[in-house]
């Protein structure tokens, strides 16, 4: 019996079958794709501009975690929660200081979009400093699992801040952008909601981009994340530099609560779960790699719009928890340093 | 027999705190028939639970101690224990209810034989849904337990979300309704002892006039025969093989300890105590509802086992029964008293922002918990090279500097 079980494990443990059946699932899942492709072309463009508009904002909130965790080795929980606190203060912002409604014209909305990130960026950025400057700083020299169930325990407590500042009800902006398509190509949809997503998100993360390879913080970020003993006696402050760290991921976190305000609703318990689905994507694309974070994201969110639009044996909405939590568990089996990333540990 | 009252004397003597442990446990035997009193006592009398709760208590607090073999002992981070509760509660639901209405299959049980579905005497579910979910626990490791300290905590996280949603959907696999959907499964049968009725015991613990003062005993003798366990596992070879793991993965390994078998071993064993306590706890409230099983819960269990002292069994017992206090009762009686007072404050609707608080606070200045372990709390004053046996990155790159650098 536990011979027969040691030999299956060995198999199982066989690079080639390892590849084998990961190479199976992702053949199986595209002939699914190809049949639902040609069952309706129309269909399936506009389903997956959905999952651009998703996937761009699960980028957004997966960057925050990989930059973290790159630089930390620790999955970041609160980050979710600081992102759902970030879109609802961005509705009080929005919508009760700037009094914005549907009804308002669309320079005055954008007009508001500026003016509300220029508020919630900075908030956030401290928010999330100060998280790492109370509740995981002091854990610097613990044991591994210390800060790991110390950042679940600031997951609750920043959720249910949210839950006491705002209540259970949901917020949504989605009445300020024009409803219906920026252009259309045949029958197929672009919609304003992708537009005003991609017009947010793809500055931020251009100007990510650029601090994190030109600057001389950046240099010191990629630094840390890759030795930090080195990086210290190379007279790096290391503890400033986990600051900016942080500092980048909460803001990065108030931009993507805000586009998630504008296309979804929001409330208090939304980052959770978005979270957990960031966190797949990061994993997905390579732990701590930036690029592959928003690969990631983006291919997660073609998966939850396809499983949720697409007509021809999609297992729905019910079950896009479970597939994304599948993904998770194969890609750790399969490919732990996921698909851009380096060799880690877990590829041992 | 006097040799081993000569043992006990002179533990005795080394150690005074060796009669808390009988007096604690005659305290709970006894508390159900002096509940009246307790509850009438002036001032702290509103705040004694009812025996129900304590089941609740009970059953919540078992989960607890067996989190803390996996938690504690082995020192892999759980965050998907409400999986193995689900597991539990729906084995109970399955072999001990009329959800299957298309067989019907009595063994020992105490309902009446005219029902349809399988009813299985709840004595031999309980230890069915041990190994079933012993199994889950087994089919979760294998691929899992392989990874590191914090990728192993995501994974887990998943399965805990997974088999809820599982739960959730499975009114039809393939038009088989596996686990009646949002509806869950309701009624399970109760536990009794159809066979020493004659003996006066009940043979119907739901129909008995003292329904709830037959669950909580049953369920006090199960509580201690988890710790019971619990303390011999530790103490076993198997329960230090645990603890080497715990503290140093390359050197137990490099020492001979199978990584791997080790590891599986304690998700197996920590699994087994939640299944028991979620069949019974079913069989309690008679009904298995996937409402119940949410990662909030998963959080809650890892709480106790961390304010109580993760690796101290008794610590744990003690950190289970006071949250499972506060979470079932307490929390609700303060919030009453409060609102009494005249503020607009409800503790219960925070509950679970309230255990953040006590997850942080612990972790930041007491990590070793309200009962340490001794052996724990060394291990947290003198830090431990936690590098694990598959990181292949700089030795100990963030534990291991110069705190004067900060």
């Amino acid at each position: 019996m536990r011979e027969t079980g040691n030999n299956i494990l060995r198999t199982l443990r066989n690079p080639k079958v390892v590849n084998g059946i990961g190479l199976g699932f992702v053949a199986v899942i595209g002939l699914w794709l190809v049949v639902n492709f040609v069952k309706g072309p129309e269909e399936f463009v506009n389903v997956a501009l959905d999952g651009l508009t998703r996937g761009s904002i699960y980028g957004v909130v997966a960057l925050g975690y990989t930059l973290v965790y790159g630089i930390l080795q620790l999955i970041n929980f609160a980050h979710g929660d600081v992102f759902s606190l970030s879109g609802l203060v961005a509705s009080t912002m929005l919508l009760s200081v700037l009094g914005l409604t549907g009804d308002s014209s669309n320079l005055v909305v954008v007009g508001g979009i500026i003016v509300t990130l220029a508020v919630t960026i900075p908030l956030f950025a401290i928010v999330n400093a100060t998280i790492e400057r109370i509740a995981y700083r002091p854990l610097r020299h613990a044991p591994r699992l210390t800060p790991l169930i110390t950042a679940v325990g600031m997951s609750f407590i920043v959720s249910n801040i949210s839950l006491a500042l705002y209540g259970v009800d949901y917020e949504s902006g989605s009445d300020l952008i024009p409803q219906g398509a920026a252009f259309t190509i045949g029958d197929i949809r672009v919609t304003w909601k992708l537009v005003f997503a991609l017009a947010i998100i793809v500055p931020a993360l251009i100007a990510l981009r650029s601090f994190v390879n030109y600057t001389r913080q950046g240099k010191a970020m990629r630094a840390v994340s890759q030795d930090t003993e080195a990086s210290a006696m190379m007279g790096i402050n290391v503890n400033r530099t986990i600051s900016v760290t942080f500092v980048i991921a909460g803001a990065l976190a108030a931009v993507a609560g805000l586009v998630f305000l504008l296309e979804y609703n929001i409330r208090y318990d939304t980052g959770f779960e978005l979270g957990l689905i960031a966190f797949t994507a990061a994993v997905l694309g390579g732990i701590g790699n930036l690029a592959g974070a928003v690969l990631g994201a983006l291919l997660i969110g073609f998966v939850q719009s396809f499983n949720e639009g697409l007509t021809w044996h999609a297992p729905g909405g019910d079950w896009t928890r479970t597939i994304v939590f599948a993904i998770l568990i194969a890609v750790l089996v399969f490919r732990p340093q996921g698909l851009l990333g380096e060799q880690t540990p877990e590829g041992a | 027999m006097s040799s081993y009252i000569d043992r006990v004397r002179s533990r005795a003597r080394d150690n005074p705190n060796v009669w808390l442990v009988p007096a604690v446990i005659a305290l709970g035997l006894l508390y159900p028939f002096i509940e009246d009193g307790m509850r009438n006592l002036p001032l702290i009398g509103d705040f004694m639970p009812t025996t129900g709760t304590l089941v609740v208590m009970i059953a919540f607090t078992m989960m607890a101690v067996g989190l803390n073999i996996v938690v504690g002992y082995c020192g892999l981070l759980d965050l998907g224990y409400v999986a193995f509760y689900a597991v539990g509660a729906y084995t109970a639901g399955w072999l001990a209810s009329q959800h299957f209405e298309q067989i019907k299959f009595h063994l020992g049980s105490s309902v009446s034989n005219e029902q349809v579905g399988i009813h299985v005497t709840m004595w031999l579910v309980l230890i069915v849904a041990g190994l079933l979910t012993m199994l889950a626990g087994i089919v979760i490791g294998l691929p899992t337990l392989r990874l590191r300290g914090d990728y192993l905590a995501i994974v887990t996280l998943g399965f805990g979300e997974i088999i809820p949603q599982v739960v959730r959907n499975g009114d039809s696999f393939g038009g088989f309704n596996l686990t009646n959907g949002t509806f869950g499964i309701a009624p399970i049968d109760p536990v009794g002892f159809p066979l020493l009725s004659a003996v006066g015991l009940p043979d119907n613990f739901q129909a008995s006039d003292n329904r709830e003062r037959w669950y909580y005993i049953v369920a006090f003798l199960l509580l201690l025969l988890t710790v019971f366990c619990s303390v011999r596992l530790r103490d076993s070879r198997l329960g230090r093989a645990w603890i080497a793991i715990r503290e140093d993965e390359t050197a137990a390994a490099a020492m001979g300890v199978p990584l791997m078998r080790t590891k599986t071993w304690a998700y197996a064993l920590g699994a087994l105590f939640g299944g028991i306590a979620g069949a019974y706890y079913a069989s309690f409230k008679s009904g298995a509802f996937p409402a119940d099983f949410y990662f909030n819960i998963s959080v809650f269990l890892l709480c106790m086992v961390i304010l109580g002292g993760m690796g101290s069994i008794w610590g744990v017992t003690v950190g289970g029964m006071i949250l499972a206090y506060l979470n079932f009762d307490g929390l609700s009686t303060i919030g009453s008293k409060i609102q009494d007072a005249g503020l607009n404050f409800d503790p219960t609707k925070y509950q679970f922002g309230i255990y953040g608080i006590i997850i942080v606070l612990m972790m930041l200045f007491r990590p070793a918990g309200l009962i340490p372990e001794r052996r724990h709390k060394i291990e947290f004053e003198e830090g431990v090279h936690d590098t694990p046996f598959y990181d292949v990155q700089t030795e100990g790159a963030l534990t291991d500097r110069d705190p004067s650098d900060d």
